[in-house]
């Protein structure tokens, strides 16, 4: 096992294995971030992030605030959704929200009122490093911050301690790997001071010595402007020697930029499966999270607004732009000079794991990287037609998690999911890199998630059937006991009555 | 129809017509050696064999009612690999034959593009050697040292021998034709005769081996020609190098140890990589992606093996060459090989 990694490591130039060298199209990587003006309406879904669904607080016709909690978090891993203006709640009812399908969810309808008044979700900690990190993680998990890298995992779950795995390294992820997109680029530039402060707390909450801000070599000023970050940090703070900040440059090949592709480029470990990075020491955090988490705790801000990245080959007018979460992305790419949709094809985040969309009715959300505006004809699967696999093995070349993907893509499509299952399907990132290169344009992705989703109903119906089972066995059971204690008491009755009987018949 | 609406959007661009094209301008050098040594003759065999397998994969399809697929190139690469281990004398009805075999028997009857077990052109080599084995054993002399009365470079003397054979022309054989260098070590091993001193005899060359001028399938006598197009493929990234390294290498150290204990009975490794069909086999046989292995570790089990074997049937076998032998034995365990050599997944022990 031990020559397997040195192997692996020989081979994988970046520290991880396979992936990919894409066409970046980073246009908008010198564009400032701008402030997108205010809807007249904001749509706010119920769940906006992986785990249960939040419950509504509001009803038709209350005034609320910014920053107001108007959902309320169910379950362990949940966020709660907080208004992003102040005004009215209008409606409540199924919105289109974004996801491929175009399904709808139940959302808060806030007309705005323009004045724009918020409420905090508690008092400004300007002395965060003073404070117990249970009261910073409480103040996070108030705020309804989720990973905004796309992903949407509630970030205060990542930042509870196990006693059991003490964190050492924190990693902040400015990778940003997808083509298009470059907020994060953008705000590492724009904001880096923020970073490393960000950083620092961080540190601070899981009691970590080690912080990494990650970003790969095609942002060599994003890069510069995070070590003279750094360096400022390190000259004003004589003190705080014990901690050791550093900017740590990487090859620009996708997915770089996925968790444990990042942790295993940094620590050079792998994150074992079924567990999570924290289980190995580290802590990954992307730069919008780590920015929120920073406002939410100095300033008391709740999650109201995120900078995501609008471009596209079919965008006039691309941009980096500050939204106030639940502004619908018509809204958006209107701003950007677009209004009529004809021939365009709308991802949502970024072109190797974003999602298409139907329309663009649904609002942004805290999971939303970024809006593309696409020409539908350059698009895979609009005019490529699937053809025989010729087994070239391009597939399991560039896969990160060093899977057999075209063999998989096959069991899937045969209906032999526990097959699939067993070459490690659910191993999967879907991180796209095999339907990239595949010669043949085998959309593998969408049979693994198919082979997933049969995997999953498959297991709830066993579930359901051995439930069942059970319960019918604990009937037979009962039934079986029911019928002894009624045949023990007729003949304790039988027994009673007897002498009776003997007595009626003397009579 | 299956409407698939799943990331990702971009696509890298490779296709299977562009994979297919690559291999075969990859063997263009290899191509034009064959024209330079033999003359109009290759032209014929490399067109009737590119044009049959593109005629058989077109009425294959058709009879089946499946879409065609000529434009893809692979039907023609198989003609042009074919045509490519040829010897050049085969008169042309063989050639027709061996081009539908490849395409029907060795491709459409196991379902087409992909499902293939074994290389298509080199199943149909192997058929033509065991159904006329004078003919496919008849090496055609270079026009360099063909007697003066035969002009390869003459259109209609080229026709004439390709339609009608050595006999139309009034002459044998003989004087036409020489055996291959590991043709005549292993009959003249047989006669106790060093292995030295069977090369010295005939005038064997190092440079005339690695040039091509000497005698020897169509495509498989140059090792200069081949390595041009090895290395270019390996540079577009067509093929990885771990099969015709390892495969290669493996002949090369078998040889290595063997002569180094009794030079009299083993060839040198040198004379061994050069000679024959190994390094056409190793370059563009072997890493027929639809026949070999998927992942890495699996090409460097794959390659030894072809290696092995290679070298255990020139050596012992009773065909002075194995290459192909080797790669078809090779491609039946493809499946086995796949099925163990699947790297270690990330994140498990």
């Amino acid at each position: 096992m031990k020559l397997l990694d040195v192997w692996h490591k020989l081979r994988g130039a970046s520290g991880f294995d396979g992936g990919v060298v894409l066409d970046m199209h980073k246009q908008t990587a010198a564009s400032p971030i701008v402030d997108c003006p205010l809807p007249s309406v904001l749509i706010h879904p119920l769940k906006q992030h992986i785990g249960a669904s939040c419950k509504s607080l509001v009803h038709v016709g209350d005034t609320v605030l910014r920053g107001q909690k108007i959902g309320k978090s169910q379950g362990y891993i949940s966020a709660p959704v907080h208004a992003g203006t102040s005004g009215r709640v209008v409606r409540i009812e199924e919105h289109t929200v974004p996801h491929p399908s175009g399904l709808g969810m139940p959302c808060i309808f806030i007309e705005a009122d323009g004045e724009d008044r918020a409420v905090a979700v508690g008092p400004k900690l300007h002395h965060w490093s003073m404070e117990e990190p249970a009261v910073l993680r409480e103040r996070v998990r108030l705020a309804g911050i989720t990973g905004l890298g796309g992903a949407g995992f509630p970030t205060y779950v990542k930042l509870l301690k196990d006693q059991r795995s003490p964190i050492h390294t924190v990693i902040i992820n400015g990778i940003e790997c997808e083509p298009w997109l470059t907020h994060d680029h953008r705000m590492l530039c724009e904001q880096s001071d923020t970073m490393v402060q960000g950083l620092m707390l961080l540190l601070h909450m899981v009691g970590a010595k080690r912080g990494v801000i990650a970003i790969e070599d095609n942002k060599p000023d994003a890069i510069a402007a995070m070590q003279e970050a750094i360096e400022a940090w390190y000259a004003a703070s004589e003190h705080q020697k014990a901690l050791k900040l550093s900017v740590q440059a990487l090859p620009t090949r996708y997915p770089q930029g996925s968790e444990k592709q990042l942790i295993q480029a940094i620590t050079g470990h792998e994150v074992p499966a079924g567990k999570l990075p924290m289980h190995i020491g580290v802590l990954c955090q992307n730069v919008g999270s780590t920015y929120a988490i920073y406002q939410a705790v100095t300033h008391g801000h709740a999650l109201t607004e995120r900078v995501i990245t609008v471009s596209g080959d079919a965008l006039p007018k691309p941009a980096n732009m500050r939204v106030r979460l639940g502004t619908p992305m018509r809204f958006v790419f209107a701003q950007c000079g677009l209004e009529v949709f004809d021939d365009i094809q709308i991802i949502h985040g970024g072109p190797m794991m974003g999602e298409r969309l139907k329309n663009a009715e649904a609002p942004v959300v805290k999971a939303t990287t970024g809006l593309l505006a696409m020409q539908r004809d350059v698009l895979l699967a609009e005019h490529q037609v699937e053809e025989p696999c010729i087994r070239c093995g391009h597939c399991s070349d560039v896969c990160p998690v060093r899977l057999v993907p075209n063999l998989m893509a096959d069991f899937s499509r045969q209906g032999d999911f526990e097959k699939a299952e067993e070459y490690q399907l659910f191993d999967c990132i879907e991180c796209g890199c095999c339907s990239n290169v595949c010669p043949s344009h085998i959309p593998l992705v969408h049979y693994f998630r198919y082979g997933k989703g049969q995997l999953a109903q498959i297991r709830k119906e066993k579930s359901f059937a051995e439930a069942s089972r059970q319960r019918s066995e604990q009937r037979a059971g009962r039934m079986e006991q029911e019928k002894s204690e009624k045949a023990a008491r007729r003949s304790r009755v039988r027994a009673q009555a007897k002498p009776a009987v003997t007595e009626d018949k003397d009579a | 129809m299956m409407i698939h609406i799943s990331p990702p959007h971009q696509h890298g661009g490779d296709s299977i017509r562009a994979t297919m094209l690559s291999v075969m301008i990859a063997l263009l050098p290899a191509t034009l050696c064959a024209v330079w040594l033999f003359g109009w003759l290759a032209v014929w065999q490399i067109m009737t064999c590119m044009g049959v397998c593109m005629l058989g994969e077109w009425v294959a399809l058709r009879m089946m009612a499946r879409p065609s697929r000529l434009s893809d190139g692979s039907a023609a690469l198989t003609g042009l690999l074919l045509a490519l281990t040829l010897p050049a004398l085969v008169p042309w009805w063989m050639t027709v034959c061996g081009s539908l075999f490849a395409i029907i028997l060795g491709k459409q009857l196991y379902g087409g593009l992909g499902y293939n077990p074994f290389n298509p052109a080199l199943s149909a080599r192997v058929i033509l050697l065991i159904s006329f084995p004078l003919a496919m054993t008849s090496w055609l002399l270079p026009a360099a040292t063909m007697p003066a009365a035969v002009d390869l470079y003459d259109v209609t003397t080229t026709l004439t021998l390709f339609f009608g054979g050595v006999e139309s022309l009034g002459l044998t054989l003989d004087g036409m034709t020489a055996a291959t260098p590991l043709g005549y070590i292993k009959t003249d091993a047989m006669q106790g005769i060093a292995v030295a001193a069977s090369l010295q005899a005939h005038d064997y060359s190092y440079f005339n081996a690695f040039v091509g001028n000497e005698g020897g399938s169509l495509g498989e006598t140059s090792a200069l020609a081949l390595l041009i197009g090895g290395i270019l493929m390996l540079a577009r990234g067509t093929i990885r190098w771990h099969i015709p390294v390892t495969y290669i290498a493996t002949v090369a150290v078998l040889a290595a140890i063997f002569h180094a204990v009794d030079a009299d009975r083993f060839a040198p490794p040198l004379f061994h990589v050069l000679a024959g069909g190994l390094l056409l086999c190793a370059f563009f046989m072997a890493t027929d992606p639809v026949s070999s292995p998927m992942t890495v570790q699996g090409h460097i089990v794959f390659g030894i093996g072809c290696g092995l074997l290679t070298w255990v049937i020139r050596t012992w076998g009773g065909y002075p060459e194995g290459a192909m032998f080797a790669v078809l034995l090779m491609n039946c365990t493809v499946p086995l090989i796949d099925q163990y050599c699947r790297p270690r997944v990330y994140g498990h022990r």
